[in-house]
């Protein structure tokens, strides 16, 4: 059942990161056909993964895989609260590819198979591994607005001609956006990492590099924190810090079969 | 039946000296449209910047054209030649290219759907020509929304106003400086106006000229040598003066930016000789656009919209199609009624003559009513398709004769 579920998600994002490269050639139909196919890949994603939850009784993050399906369900939710708006379109062209190629990595890591991980208790994974994946995906979503910034920005100072032809929202809006999200995932980061090291505490273990990689995205993005709001550091600086912390955030997801699932 | 005819002269044929001796302002119209109109037929006047038309409807065609070319000729002798006559179909698929701004000079402009609207509504209009106006009302509105026809400016005021909100987003309570109260900066700042901005501050080099805008726009009128120091508290500067210098140099503006901590800064620069140092667009967080940066969006829009056009033509063509095909329906609809009517007759009759119960009357009503609805269905339906191909009065004259309807005609 699961296996059925996988391909027509993976299809429906696939199609949405295609039609929004034809939307940013010529909007229209390209627009509505790319919107349509996130949605119904999220809504299969989202039975796809009740029915691994069914399965393994409990949510399906035991395995690397499971984490990965769970991670990009989180991203495409958080990019469907502004995405279906007309002028976030092109967020798509950012967040779906990446989404199509997430889960296809998660397919060839392992697809819809479940296992029992006994070193991992449900508390712990709700806590820690739910406050870490809301909060990558928030930074995914963010380095999505910022790429966006950077590509308006681009067309701007090249004063394209073509600058009206293809919508986008203000650079303004973007940039206090992405601020926005970061400021909700870096609370939700935080938790997860202080209830990771308090289970630590309690189990003892070593540092990891998982670990590591993910305290200096932490603090990667509590620095954009403490610069944007503090100092008022704005723009195409600030979207190349929320860039920087993406590709931290990007290492954490691939390190991860390395460490906790090795 | 009635047809509908349309006779009208246009940017396309008259130049403006010619339209503006025929163009009717709203009340003129309706006077006029009652007069066309008499005491049975059906008229609508229909006079923009770019044309005025003359929308009848009329069992004589001939006789409304006559009419409606007479009232255009009164206004002006000289009209004649550049008159046009359209009827029926063509004259639908005119009225609706014209909703939906595919007649205008510049493809999808927004106003013209407005002012079909007025020309409707303080017409003389009967069955036909509501049902015409609505849906040329329709039409214009599915071009818009289904295409993007009307999205992109078409004029440089617009396009600066455009830019804004692609820099900002929303420009609610973005604040704007004018510098130069000309009649360019006026309508560039009156357009930010509209989509939400407000005006700051308006600098001129006399100060009476800057009183005066700044009364009709809000804002604060200054002298132009301060302009420098409220760049830092605005967020949009449009410029346009006459000045043979720059009036802000990139020094001014780096000034600025560091004040503004990063927020991002839109200068408009519609001068020429132009007002502001161009290398200002190096400066990171800001962003400087002149006449022709301005001139080339225009006319990439223009193109766009031309794009736009050729589905907004396919939309409208499927109106004047539908449209067509109900005017055509109107010559079967006496027969359909006839044949209803008779049937309806007898069925009653039929009723009257049987001894029936209360309850058992009420149950043969609804049963006969049932079956009688159910044999005319497919009949209308296939009159009113042979109707639309043109073979109506056909099958109109062969239901008369087949069930004896001739007498009601």
């Amino acid at each position: 059942m699961a296996e059925l579920l996988f391909w027509p998600a993976l299809f429906a994002y696939g199609e949405a990161a295609v039609a929004y490269w034809g939307e940013a050639r010529r909007p229209g139909l390209a627009g509505h056909l790319a919107t349509w196919g996130v949605r119904i890949g999220w809504l299969v994603q989202t039975a796809l993964l009740a029915v691994q939850a069914a399965r393994s009784d409990g949510f399906p993050w035991t395995t690397w895989a499971g984490s990965l399906n769970l991670f990009v369900w989180l991203v495409v939710g958080a990019y469907l609260i502004w995405g279906c708006q007309a002028r976030f379109r092109m967020l798509g062209l950012a967040v779906l590819p990446l989404a199509a190629v997430l889960l296809a990595l998660a397919h060839a890591g392992g697809g819809t198979a479940t296992h029992d991980n006994g070193g991992y208790s449900t508390a712990f994974l709700v806590l820690h591994v739910g406050f870490v994946l809301i909060a990558f995906a928030g930074f995914t979503v963010a380095a999505g607005l910022s790429l966006l910034y950077l590509w308006q920005e681009r067309r701007l100072k090249r004063r394209e001609a073509t600058i009206l032809r293809v919508r986008v929202p203000g650079l303004a809006r973007l940039d206090e956006l992405a601020a926005r999200t970061i400021a909700l995932a870096v609370p939700a980061l935080s938790l997860g990492i202080a209830v990771g090291i308090a289970r630590l505490r309690d189990r003892g273990g070593g540092i990891d590099a998982l670990m590591i990689v993910t305290l200096l995205t932490w603090v990667v993005y509590g620095v954009y924190l403490a610069l944007r709001y503090g100092v008022g550091i704005r723009g195409r600086r600030a979207a190349y810090l929320v860039l920087a912390g993406f590709v931290l955030v990007a290492i954490a997801r691939l390190a991860l079969p390395m460490t906790h699932f090795s | 039946m009635s047809r509908v005819v349309l006779v009208g002269v246009s940017h396309h044929r008259a130049p403006v000296e010619l339209r503006e001796r025929a163009a009717l302002d709203l009340t003129e119209s309706a006077k006029l449209a009652r007069t066309l109109a008499g005491e049975s037929g059906e008229a609508v006047c229909l006079s923009t910047c770019n044309r005025t038309e003359l929308y009848l409807a009329d069992d004589d065609a001939e006789e409304a054209e006559r009419r409606g070319e007479a009232a255009l000729v009164t206004l002006e002798e000289e009209l004649r030649p550049a008159l046009y006559r359209l009827q029926d179909e063509a004259a639908a698929l005119h009225l609706f290219r014209v909703a939906a701004g595919l007649d205008s000079m510049v493809p999808g402009e927004g106003e013209i759907l407005g002012q079909v609207r007025s020309a409707y509504e303080v017409g003389a209009t009967g069955p036909i020509l509501d049902r015409l106006f609505r849906q040329a009302l329709h039409a214009g509105r599915k071009a818009r929304t289904e295409t993007a026809i009307g999205e992109s400016p078409a004029s440089i005021s617009s396009a600066a106003a455009a830019l804004a909100e692609q820099v900002f987003g929303g420009l609610r309570g973005r604040r704007i400086l004018v510098v130069g109260a000309g009649k360019v900066g006026d309508l560039a700042a009156r357009n930010l106006l509209t989509r939400g901005a407000e005006i700051a501050w308006i600098a001129n080099r006399t100060a009476d000229r800057a009183d005066r805008l700044a009364r009709d726009l809000g804002g604060e009128a200054m002298a132009l040598e301060r302009v420098g120091e409220q760049l830092a508290a605005v967020d949009v500067l449009v410029s346009s003066t006459s000045a043979p210098g720059w009036i802000l140099e990139r020094a001014d503006v780096e000034h600025a930016l560091r004040a503004r901590r990063g927020k991002p800064l839109l200068l408009i620069d519609l001068a020429v000789p132009r007002d502001l140092d161009p290398s200002i667009h190096e400066l990171d967080g800001c962003y400087l656009y002149d006449i022709d940066d301005l001139q080339a969006v225009v006319a990439e829009t223009l193109a766009g919209r031309r794009r736009e056009a050729e589905r907004a033509e396919a939309i409208v063509a499927g109106e004047a199609e539908r449209f067509r095909e109900w005017q055509a329906s109107l010559d079967v609809v006496p027969a359909i009624a006839s044949l209803r009517a008779r049937a309806e007759e007898i069925r009653r009759a039929e009723l009257e003559r049987a001894k029936l119960t209360v309850s058992e009357r009420r149950a043969a009503e609804s049963v006969t009513t049932a079956v009688l609805n159910k044999l005319l269905h497919l009949p209308t339906i296939r009159m009113k398709q042979a109707a639309a191909a043109a073979d109506g009065v056909i099958y109109a004259d062969a239901v008369r004769h087949l069930f004896g309807l001739e007498d009601e005609r």
